[in-house]
């Protein structure tokens, strides 16, 4: 009913247009369609200056509303993303200098030159010195931002810090697999075709690799330390995923088959990001930024950033997915040496092993 | 027919021009209604039917924006009338995301490629192209109406797609694989995606027809006395137009073939190291790169949204001129600038590609160069802000709407400075900023320059004018609400905000646009009927629009508007006229404009 309703609604607002439209048509006819013409000529140049002053004004009331929703007020959570953030600071001046004195003598000229019988147009085929200034002065602009650019660019894909932390992430269809190296501080070997979430084998990590044996697995939520680089070695299951850092400034595609990398330093810990922001539910997101299938707007990953204590806390009570794969190698289930019985019984189960590998 | 204009009885002769109408007809075909509107090989015949089926696209595709718009501006509502149009994609009154994503990527193919490219230069540069170097036809006119109906075909094929059981293609309009070359990582990817392929190889055939055809005609057909500087700059647009599509659609098509044999025939160019969680099973291909794929497309890619743009460019730069009743300021620097966008645009297309794990040496080389495209850019609208300096405008609808794409021009082009740079587009990538940045720079300006050539080039298209007060209202409106739309997703994208999300509301980060995301569609909704307004005025006025009664209505200096006021096949009735000067006097040694056909007079001064 409503339905119908606006329909016929819509229609009616044609109508009325139109034949407005069509009057002005045979008032123009009647009047002269010079004179009518010139009418026209004139509404619409003071329309040029309306929409000009108008859009100003809208383009200020729009940045009112809106800055505060931007991630700009509260600074950027990493050190790496400050230099983006003063860098959006020098593009937003000079761009939008540009941007507010063209479009003013954009506007400008359209109301003043409009047709005028008194006026004759100036003919004015070319000048060459202004041709050069205005090449030669936006070339200049752009040197400036293009260095500060490139050194920012340089800095952000530089080799990562020998102290990092390093986590592997691998994006799947629609998720994110978290590895960390243990003890040994390096990666055990993996392959595609070991892939096995059954037995809980994520990431098909080759288990004749002993370095594989301290590597600890988790999903959705992957912890790092405040004030420590992390670097991030990406790569994906499936098909492209992205790593999208908001709060950190950053972004790095996760490409079947070619991995990629990513460090920064945290800033500020997830609690200390709550008071900032003044939000309770807080959170450091990771959002896909990679189109990859119909479960692209929900693949999302939570970073929690915690202090050194924290961490180490978090990754004493982590078992290494190796123990998952094979229960009956992990310590705690060898009847002599583990008196917890309650433990090992839910451990050795597969099913329950899958469960504690998601955390 | 070539008769027409006699049976019309109102072939004035300009007093300007020395164009003599000899009464003599060179071209005279007997045509039924099946060669007149049907296989034309007219190319004024074959404008129109690219037109129009532009126009269909343009309204389809449109149609489904408002369709996805409707989930992100109000994600819990229901619309019962949605499962009665789109059935199981819309249960229960709400777009599913399966829906959604297909209505996504098919919005995009369409209007980038139907609508902007087949649309847009298909329609003028058929048109413009013989009218205004002063030829009777195309090179191959035969060509000429092949390419259309491969387009035609290109486009039945697209259509079927969305009624296959598993949907059309859903994996975005770039079309990365993986995810476009296996079925079991998304329906869309299924049968859809090989009506796809298939529908954009039809359509890169019609395209490199066409091309040849436009580059032959421009070098090879200029009338007597038309050398290359004295082109209207319309015709240079649409010339580097046809060169940039002839090198780079080829390199897609490469592309697409291997991505063809990736999913059909077992190779592995693109694909390595996958296993498909939903068939729990690791493929067998080892050693492709899926970055390789991005390659090939971004090197059509990026030509692609210039092909998109010169053509409305150099339209602009007419109407501009015409309208200001001054010439063009800097022909020469409008040309080179042209040429310098031609260039770098096959030199930046791995900017759409900085967070791919692209060597950042390599990548900081496409900064350089990507950057570099803005002083072209830039040249170009202090050229034509120069133009309307001092002029004698005249509001026509075509003037406000060339007019409006400067000003997009201004607002889209800026944002390409920041993401060119790719220390910021490490955080703006893949967002909101992207769409802000390409639905304001090329969408929405391409569409104005669309929408100024249909104004200004319809009385000589149908012999009619379209009514003004529609045009001026549909201006304002379209003008308003682009802003409306597209500026302050600015800030969506500032905040991270991912392009390609069906919902954002568990997102803690993103769901604070709520509001906003339901502001804009509001206003694409009313956008969208505005441009019903439009599509109205072109049919109504086609058959009762006010007649044309002068051969030049605009007063301008170009050939075309020395042919009849209903130029049949052939274009002129007797001799192609003969050009004596450049096609920007306007407003010299006092007089108002001096056609092209005019020779130089002894006492005219020189620029
Ligand atoms: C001043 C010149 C310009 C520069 C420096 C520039 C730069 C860029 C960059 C770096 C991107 C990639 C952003 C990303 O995905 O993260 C981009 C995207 C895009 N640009 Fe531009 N641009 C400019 C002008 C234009 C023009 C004139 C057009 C069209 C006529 C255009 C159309 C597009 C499109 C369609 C995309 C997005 C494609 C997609 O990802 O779906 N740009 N631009
Ligand atoms: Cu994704
Ligand atoms: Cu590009």
């Amino acid at each position: 009913m409503s339905m119908f309703f606006t329909i016929a609604v819509i229609v009616l607002v044609f109508l009325i247009i139109f034949q407005i439209a069509k009057a002005s048509e045979y008032v123009s006819v009647l009047k002269g369609e010079e004179k009518s013409r010139k009418q026209q000529n004139k509404v619409n140049g003071f329309l040029m200056v309306g929409f000009l002053v108008l859009g100003l004004i809208g383009v200020y009331v729009c940045n009112k509303m809106l800055y505060g929703k931007t991630l700009l007020p509260h600074g950027s959570a990493s050190v790496q993303g400050e230099k983006v953030d003063s860098m959006l600071w020098v593009t937003l001046i000079v761009t939008g200098v540009v941007f507010i004195i063209t479009q003013i003598i954009l506007f400008w000229f359209a109301y003043k030159y409009q047709e005028n019988d008194k006026r004759k147009a100036f003919y004015f085929p070319h000048n060459n010195t202004m041709e050069v200034v205005w090449t030669v002065i936006p070339a200049i602009a752009l040197t400036v931002l293009v260095v500060i650019g490139l050194r920012n660019w340089f800095a952000f894909t530089s080799d990562a810090p020998k102290n990092a932390l390093q986590v592997e992430v691998t994006g799947k269809q629609f998720g994110w697999i978290f590895r960390y190296a243990g003890k040994d501080k390096e990666f055990g070997k993996k392959y595609f075709r070991n892939i096995d979430e059954a037995n809980s084998n994520l990431l098909g990590q080759i288990w004749d690799d002993s370095k594989n044996f301290d590597d600890v697995v988790v999903t959705q939520t992957m912890y790092i330390v405040k004030d420590k680089p992390v670097k991030l070695i990406i790569g994906s299951r499936d098909v492209v995923h992205d790593v999208g850092l908001p709060h950190f400034r950053l972004k790095m595609d996760a490409v079947p088959g070619t991995p990629t990398t990513l460090w920064f330093t945290p800033k500020y810990t997830t609690k200390e990001m709550k008071e900032k922001t003044g939000n309770p539910n807080f959170q450091y997101e990771i959002s896909c930024d990679q189109m990859c299938g119909n479960g692209h707007y929900s693949m999302k990953g939570i970073i929690e950033v915690v202090t050194q204590a924290e961490f180490d806390l978090w990754m004493a009570k982590q078992k290494p997915n190796y123990y998952a794969a094979f229960p009956d190698k992990d310590p705690a289930n060898q009847q002599p040496a583990t008196p917890a019985a309650k433990d090992s019984a839910s451990t050795a189960k597969a099913p329950a092993a899958t469960e504690k590998v998601k955390m | 027919m070539s008769n027409d204009a006699v049976l019309h009885g109102d072939a004035v002769v300009l007093p300007h021009s020395g164009v003599h109408h000899g009464e003599h007809h060179e071209h005279h075909h007997h045509e039924t209604f099946i060669t007149k509107y049907v296989f034309s090989q007219d190319h004024k015949m074959i404008a129109k039917q690219f037109l129009i089926t532009g126009m269909v696209w343009a309204v389809i595709g449109g149609l489904m924006s408002v369709l996805f718009r409707l989930q992100l501006g109000y994600p819990d509502a229901t619309f019962p009338w949605l499962e009665d149009i789109l059935g199981k994609w819309a249960k229960g009154g709400r777009i599913s995301a399966e829906a959604y994503y297909a209505l996504v990527t098919t919005h995009g193919t369409v209007l980038v490629f139907f609508v902007l490219t087949a649309g847009l230069s298909g329609t003028f540069a058929n048109f413009l192209i013989p009218l205004q170097v002063g030829a009777r036809d195309m090179a191959s006119p035969m060509m000429n109406m092949l390419s259309y109906w491969f387009f035609l075909a290109a486009s039945v094929v697209m259509l079927s797609s969305i009624f296959v059981e598993t949907g059309p293609f859903s994996g975005g309009w770039t079309a990365y694989p993986p995810l476009s070359a296996l079925g079991d990582a998304s329906p869309g990817s299924k049968t859809g995606m090989d009506l796809w392929l298939t529908s954009m190889a039809l359509f890169v055939v019609s395209q490199l027809l066409a091309g040849i055809n436009y580059i032959s005609t421009v070098l090879n057909l200029r009338t007597k006395g038309m050398s290359m500087t004295r082109l209207p700059l319309t015709i240079w647009a649409l010339f580097f137009t046809a060169v940039l599509g002839l090198l780079s659609f080829p390199v897609l098509f490469s592309g697409f073939i291997l991505l063809i044999f990736d999913r059909n025939f077992g190779t592995s160019f693109y694909l390595s190291d996958i296993f498909i969680a939903s068939t729990n099973k690791a493929l067998p291909n080892e050693g492709g790169s899926a970055i390789l794929y991005q390659h090939l497309f971004w090197f059509l890619g990026h030509p692609e949204v210039y092909i998109i743009l010169l053509p409305a460019m150099g339209m602009v730069s007419e109407i501009l001129s015409t309208n200001a009743r001054k010439p063009i300021f800097g022909y020469m620097a409008m040309i080179g600038s042209l040429f310098a966008i031609a260039i770098l645009a096959f030199l930046v297309w791995a900017h759409h590609m900085f967070v791919t794990g692209l060597n950042p040496f390599l990548g900081s080389i496409f900064v350089l160069l990507t950057l570099l495209i803005a002083v072209p850019s830039a040249i170009k609208v202090f050229n034509w802000l120069t133009t309307l300096w001092r002029g004698n405008i005249r509001f026509t609808p075509g003037m406000l709407f060339a007019i409006g794409f400067v000003s997009l021009f201004i607002s889209g082009g800026l944002t390409g400075i920041w993401l060119g740079n790719s220390a910021l587009d490490i955080h703006l990538h893949d967002t909101y900023f992207v769409i802000a940045h390409f639905h304001i720079v090329m969408g929405v300006a391409s569409m104005f320059g669309m929408f100024a050539g249909i104004y200004h080039w319809y009385p000589k298209m149908y012999g009619r004018y379209m009514n003004n007060t529609l045009g001026y209202i549909h201006f304002w409106l379209t003008m308003i609400g682009a802003y409306l739309i597209f500026w302050p997703m600015h800030y969506e994208g500032l905040a991270g905000m991912p392009r390609r999300y069906y919902d954002y509301s568990v997102w803690e980060s993103f769901k604070q646009f709520a509001e906003l995301n339901k502001f804009i569609s509001t206003v694409v909704i009313i956008v969208f009927a505005v441009q019903l307004l439009f599509l109205f005025n072109f049919f109504y006025s086609i058959f009762k629009g006010r007649k044309v009664t002068t051969l030049n209505p605009w007063g301008s200096t170009t050939l075309e508007w020395t042919t009849p006021i209903h130029p049949g096949h052939g274009n002129w009735v007797g001799e192609i006229p003969e050009v004596h000067r450049w096609a920007y006097d306007y407003g010299k040694d006092g007089q108002e404009f001096i056609p092209q056909t005019q020779p130089v007079g002894e006492h005219e001064s020189h620029h």
